[in-house]
């Protein structure tokens, strides 16, 4: 088929030289440089990733750097205020809740269980929402209206009811927790992905692809797909923060992480009780939460800024 | 128009009948009713006998038919848990959602309209940073969270409202604040990117071409295009807030749907849980109809479609 | 009458600052019109022309800064102007613009009759009847029948066409006394084109106004402008007549982009000219002339010297250093093959590609709920493309021709009727056998190349798709590809927005080219590319097609683009190939109206020549509403009875095929 590859016409060589445009090397990065290069002068980014840094470091090594095992009750050294308020010990750092058990290897402890279920829930929401997306998007036709549709009826149900709902009939623990969180929030993912794929499916690259016999599939696959993986990241992390929170109310309302596991929200329920007088009992798992879940928004809104690439440039 | 009417609110419908056909199976499915209105240590028999006289035994389908065709003529059912009418016990709750949620929206508007038209008229000011940082800030502060801090706060140290309740307007204060800031995230960064992206329309510059400027040219030219998404996400919002401020009601003990719903819940009262969320879909869908009506006359596009 | 210029500018410029450096998109501008008189300024892409008619009106993005010594609008510097002064006094008022883009440019919410009044009532003490009476003499005047009821109607109603005259009779509201006009008729189809350009020049007359016309054609400028300023990175190169400097051009930009266009030096099928490399960015400090990186004149004094305006008359200036030793430089084509290619070496009369009757319907839903509507986008189209010619496929937007080359490749089923090629029926072709023999290559090189591959990754995948040898027998052939069609190695691992426009094109046609087909369908392959960028990828095109032994389907709006590349030209009009013939036949010798009309419309660089009226009656047509009897009865000057009863059905006159009640014999051309 192809006999003549190796023709090197001169007259092609003299023209590429003389007449072909210049790479003006200063003119551009490529996309991965272009956004690291970004990242390095987007402050948001950086608060954000090294805070997630630390919480990921802490929920790794929780044996090692908790000070106490976060089980382990101690009813004479109840409701201790953290150290530096009167009546606090050293030993214990933040204190300790109405069992006696340490406030600050709970508060450790308890980065495993929001990471877990962040990561967790927001990767079960993105197989669900790409892949409907995707197929929605590329494949139109009575797909797309059924997917839509679906979108209708998740988006009208109030989302707290249904997932305690599931929850209280299902059973509590961890694994049902990520999966009924994840379950339950795909429809942003739908949403983002299917209208890319409506964008891109119309680009002249697919139809190329198509002409050089690829299938549909592989077209969605190998062509559309890796185009949304900016698109696709940034809401990652969102719905990460978003998984989080959930985790945290549903637990407060006592339908999330069965206790005695040291969930943040759990916490904070557990302290309501007395948070007239231990506010800290509220407080400091609270700031917790407050602390990831910002951290986790800057990482995610400083992707997409850094991501961001001018499609003429 | 008539007919676009008519097929949004089928569809309208049609989402109410399948999400609460949903429910109703789950529970079906996954509890026992008759189990629940004898109670937990009730012999079989007895159990046996209450799931006859109840219809439990028929199949999924005829059961919801049953149901439904009784919501039609305004009948809920009998709460197992309350036992009393399940419309009765909408009604004594519904009051303390509603009034939640119209408040709660009004503080939503107060605060992210301004804000976000302030940040896109001036990109990059002291405004835009301002609220940017109040959206980030306001999206990782868990909900019942800030209820709890405000309440230490306002009611606790400086004693200006109430702790809990809902029997005075001072008692709507502090939730409607705290569910109100909830929404202004997303209210907020969408009224921003929209007045900026309308701004930089290509029939904002003919506008200034013609001569328009400054509030002329906001109000008179932008303002009726950037509203568009803001309608729809307002509607989104209240019918979030309808759907049973979960959180906040039970924070603050509050008498709420809400509320009701974690109860009914947590006592496998299917008849009220069923009611609730039919209930709760048909609001959103009508409400999310309602802005799109909104939008279609607002803009021709969509209403010659 | 005072001779006092209306509009004089000095040394204006403007500056954008970017992430990491300062642009400078405007640089040291000087400008004169007078009362009555319309200048064209030209440039290609990012020459500045926009950013200086916005810098006019005041309406820079926020971003960018503005300086000038003046701007004197009928003796007033508008530099002094406020932000008030210019809104209430200048814009809308005094000077009125148009702008590119006639389907964006309307607000979309409010009705025509809002938006025409408001500019009356916005700067004058009139009521709203008064204001109406305007906008409806107004409408009327820039050709819009039933212009009291089209008060009522919102943009969405109208098309593009349509769109810009409401645009244009916005801009006359308050009787301006300079008309600016950006690229006006871009985004519209040819016919359109001639129609708007026509009524912008009666209008300006009549009212006697002055405009200042910014345009990329050539051809355009040719034809409307008294006088010319050519624009290049920011700066004024040259200035003059229109017939001075077109037909006399001094700066060698202007001599190598006029080189560029097809059609310019009267023998068409000359290889065509180009201009090597690409603008450079204006950003930091300019040395020297900024032309000179591309220039075939430079001498060391370019490089490092600002250039002087040599000033031939007052009104004749080109700013050059005109090197004495380089003065016997000739302008002449782009080295190649051949300078002239007359006839393709190869061709012959062995059909390659037969379409045969093919009809095509579909069904388009209006909203979400709307009603399914049908839209015939092909009817009884028969097409042959022979071995190793090039066929030039001409239409408007919306005749059918992108739903035509999708059926060519084989990636829309027809209802009725059948692709043949090579003796095989394409639907019977499996997808790998079929991407052997035909290959497409796009219009717009920004949406044809994978922005997450490689160039390499772009330029092979067909191989690794097709599984065509090992990985570096695969590796070989990319860089044999790349080097054919004028990559150079080190672009193989960069990324499509790396690379310009020009390169871009260039690694798809790679993509095309590397399973070596034997028919390529070209969709438009240069209509994004500025000219000088598109005469190297034409050049590049037929080089290729001798080399490789190819046959072209070349889809173009671009009448110039078929002068220069065609063998055999089709013409569509709504689904229907309405004419088909040799090139120069369907060209000089058209014989149904709307390819006489669509000729009368591609404006060649003709100064002293005006925009010839096509006498063509309304819009191009909804295809959803597709009018009874032969679809273009509506617009056609010479429509009787029997076109609005019976469609006609193909005849062929001459070597034509035609399809017209009135079909022409080739001598007695009426004048239309």
């Amino acid at each position: 088929m192809m006999t003549t590859d190796t023709v090197k016409n001169p007259r092609f060589v003299a023209e590429s030289q003389t007449d072909g445009e210049q790479v003006d090397t200063g003119l551009g990065l490529s996309p991965a440089k272009a956004a690291l290069k970004r990242a390095r002068g987007h402050t948001g980014l950086k608060i954000g990733f090294g805070i997630i840094l630390l919480m990921v470091f802490l929920a790794l090594f929780a044996p090692w750097l908790a000070p106490h095992d976060p089980y382990v009750q101690n009813l004479p050294m109840r409701l201790l205020p953290p150290a530096w308020v009167d009546g606090g010990e050293w030993r214990y750092l933040l204190g300790t809740d109405h069992l006696g058990r340490d406030y600050l290897s709970r508060i450790i402890y308890g980065a495993r269980i929001s990471l877990a279920i962040g990561i967790g829930a927001a990767t079960v929401g993105a197989i669900i929402g790409v892949t409907l997306g995707l197929l929605a998007g590329y494949f139109g036709g009575w797909l797309d209206q059924a997917v839509n549709f679906l979108v209708t009826c998740q988006l009208a149900i109030p989302s707290l009811l249904l997932i305690m709902a599931l929850v209280f009939v299902i059973g509590q623990s961890i694994t049902v927790v990520i999966f009924v969180i994840g379950a339950t929030h795909w429809v942003f993912y739908l949403v983002v992905t299917r209208s890319a794929t409506l964008r891109l499916r119309e680009m002249d690259f697919v139809a190329a692809a198509r002409s050089m016999g690829c299938s549909r599939f592989q077209v969605a696959v190998r062509e559309v797909l890796p185009n949304l993986s900016n698109q696709i990241m940034v809401i990652f992390t969102l719905e990460v923060a978003i998984a989080i929170l959930s985790e945290a109310t549903l637990s407060f309302l006592g339908l999330g992480i069965p206790s005695p596991m040291p969930s943040w929200g759990l916490m904070i329920a557990e302290g309501k009780t007395s948070m007239f007088f231990q506010p800290w009992l509220v407080v400091l798992p609270g700031l917790a939460l407050f602390m990831l879940v910002i951290a986790v928004n800057l990482l995610g809104d400083g992707v997409r800024d850094v991501t961001v690439t001018d499609r003429r440039s | 128009m008539a007919s676009y009417i008519l097929r949004r609110g089928l569809l309208a419908l049609l989402v109410a009948l399948v999400v609460s056909f949903g429910t109703f199976a789950l529970f079906y499915f996954a509890t026992d009713p008759a189990q629940t209105i004898a109670g937990e240590d009730a012999p079989p028999e007895m159990v046996e006998e209450i799931r006859q006289e109840y219809g439990f035994d028929r199949p999924v389908s005829v059961q919801y038919v049953a149901w439904l065709g009784g919501v039609f003529q305004g009948d809920f059912g009998e709460s197992y848990f309350w036992k009393q009418p399940v419309g009765e016990l909408i009604r004594e709750h519904a009051g303390v959602t509603i009034i939640l949620a119209l408040s709660s929206l009004m503080v939503t508007i107060l605060i992210a309209l301004p804000l976000g038209i302030g940040a896109a008229l001036k990109p990059n000011s002291w405004v835009d940073r301002f609220a940017l940082s109040t959206a980030v800030s306001a999206q990782a502060i868990p909900n019942f969270w800030l209820g709890l801090m405000v309440i230490i706060l306002l009611a606790v140290m400086f004693p200006i409202f109430p702790v809990s309740g809902d029997a005075t307007w001072r008692h709507y204060v502090l939730p409607a604040l705290v569910l109100g800031a909830s929404s202004v995230p997303a209210v907020m960064r969408l009224t921003r990117t929209g007045l900026l992206e309308v701004l930089g329309a290509d029939y904002i510059r003919t506008a200034r071409a013609k001569g328009f400027m400054g509030y002329q040219l906001i109000f008179r030219q932008a303002l009726r295009n950037a509203l568009l998404p803001v309608v729809s996400v307002l509607a989104v919002q209240l019918g979030h807030k309808l759907g049973g401020s979960v959180v906040t009601e039970s924070v603050f003990s509050m008498n709420g749907l809400g509320r009701l719903a974690v109860e009914s819940i947590f006592n496998s009262d299917i008849p009220t849980v069923q009611s609730l969320i039919l209930i709760f879909v048909l609001t959103f869908v009508l409400l999310t109809l309602a802005a799109d009506l909104i939008n279609a006359w607002l803009d021709p596009r969509i209403r010659m479609g | 009458m005072n001779t006092q210029p209306l509009l004089d500018i000095r040394n204006l410029s403007v500056e954008i600052p970017t992430e990491s450096s300062t642009l400078k998109a405007v640089r040291g501008v000087d400008l004169e019109l007078k009362r009555g008189e319309t200048l064209g300024i030209v440039g290609e892409s990012g020459s500045g022309k926009s950013m200086t008619a916005l810098a006019m009106m005041s309406l820079l993005p926020p971003a960018a800064r503005r300086s000038a010594a003046c701007i004197n609008f009928d003796g007033a510097d508008l530099m002094q102007a406020s932000e008030h002064d210019f809104a209430v006094q200048v814009r809308g008022q005094r000077i009125g613009m148009i702008f590119q883009e006639p389907m964006t440019s309307l607000n979309p919410v409010y009705t025509i009759g809002r938006q025409l009044k408001e500019t009356m009532t916005l700067h004058r003490k009139v009521s709203e009847s008064e204001a109406e009476v305007r906008a409806i003499h107004l409408l009327e005047k820039v050709g819009l029948p039933d212009p009291a009821s089209r008060l009522k109607q919102y943009p969405h109603e109208l098309s593009g066409g349509q769109r810009q005259r409401v645009m244009i009779a916005m801009a006359l509201m308050n009787e301006p006394e300079l008309l600016i006009a950006d690229e006006p008729t871009t985004a519209l189809d040819v016919t359109i084109q001639a129609q708007i350009l026509r009524l912008l020049r009666d209008l300006q007359q009549e009212l006697g106004m002055s405009m200042i016309l910014i345009t990329h054609d050539l051809g355009v400028v040719s034809r409307a402008a008294d006088k010319i300023a050519v624009m290049y990175a920011g700066d004024i190169v040259e200035t003059g007549t229109t017939e001075e400097v077109l037909l006399n051009p001094r700066h060698p930009y202007t001599q190598g982009l006029l080189e560029c266009v097809p059609g310019y030096r009267n023998g068409a099928l000359k290889r065509l000219g180009s201009i090597p490399g690409i603008v450079p960015s204006m950003t930091g400090t300019v040395q020297g002339c900024a032309f000179a990186s591309r220039c075939p004149r430079a001498v060391d004094t370019c490089r490092t010297q600002t250039p002087p305006s040599q000033e031939i008359s007052p009104q004749r200036m080109y700013v050059c250093h005109d090197p004495q030793e380089t003065r016997d430089w000739q302008p002449s084509p782009a080295p190649g093959l051949s300078q002239d290619m007359l006839v393709s070496p190869s061709q012959g009369q062995t059909p390659i590609l037969s379409v045969n009757s093919v009809s095509c319907t579909f069904s388009v839903r209006r909203g979400m709920f709307g009603k399914r509507i049908p839209l015939r986008a092909m009817n009884d189209i028969s097409l042959q493309v022979n071995k190793g010619e090039v066929l030039a496929l001409v239409g408007e937007s919306g005749c059918g021709k992108t739903t035509l080359t999708r059926t060519i490749m084989g990636l829309q089923q027809p209802d009725t009727g059948s692709v043949v090629l090579n003796g095989q029926r394409i639907e019977t072709l499996p997808a790998m056998q079929r991407a052997r023999m035909i290959q497409p290559i796009f219009q717009d090189p920004y949406s044809s190349l994978n922005p997450r591959k490689t160039i390499g990754e772009i330029i092979g995948k067909p191989l690794a798709v097709h599984k065509l040898g090992s990985r570096q027998e695969q590796l070989a052939k990319t860089y044999s590809m790349m080097e054919l069609v004028g990559l150079p190695r080190r672009v193989f691992n960069s990324y499509p927005n790396q690379l310009s426009g020009g390169q871009r094109q260039r690694a798809a046609i790679g993509r095309a080219l590397i399973m070596r087909p034997e028919v390529v369908i070209c969709d438009e392959p240069t209509s994004a590319l500025d000219v000088s960028v598109q005469a190297q990828i034409l050049n590049l095109l037929l080089d290729l097609r001798d080399e490789l032994d190819l046959t072209y389907l070349f889809v173009t709006h671009n009448l110039s683009v078929v002068q220069h590349m065609a063998d055999r030209v089709a013409v569509m009009y709504l689904g229907e190939i309405v004419e088909c013939g040799d090139r120069d036949d369907v060209m000089l010798n058209p014989r149904h109206p709307y390819t006489r009309a669509l000729m009368d419309s591609a404006l060649s660089i003709a100064p002293g020549e005006i925009v010839p009226d096509l006498g063509l009656s309304g819009d191009f047509p909804n295809p959803m509403n597709r009018p009874a009897g032969c679809a273009f009865n509506p617009r056609c000057p010479i429509a009787e009875q029997v076109c609005r009863e019976r469609a006609p059905a193909p005849e062929i006159i001459g070597s034509s095929l035609v399809r017209c009640w009135k079909a022409q014999p080739s001598s007695d051309r009426p004048i239309a």
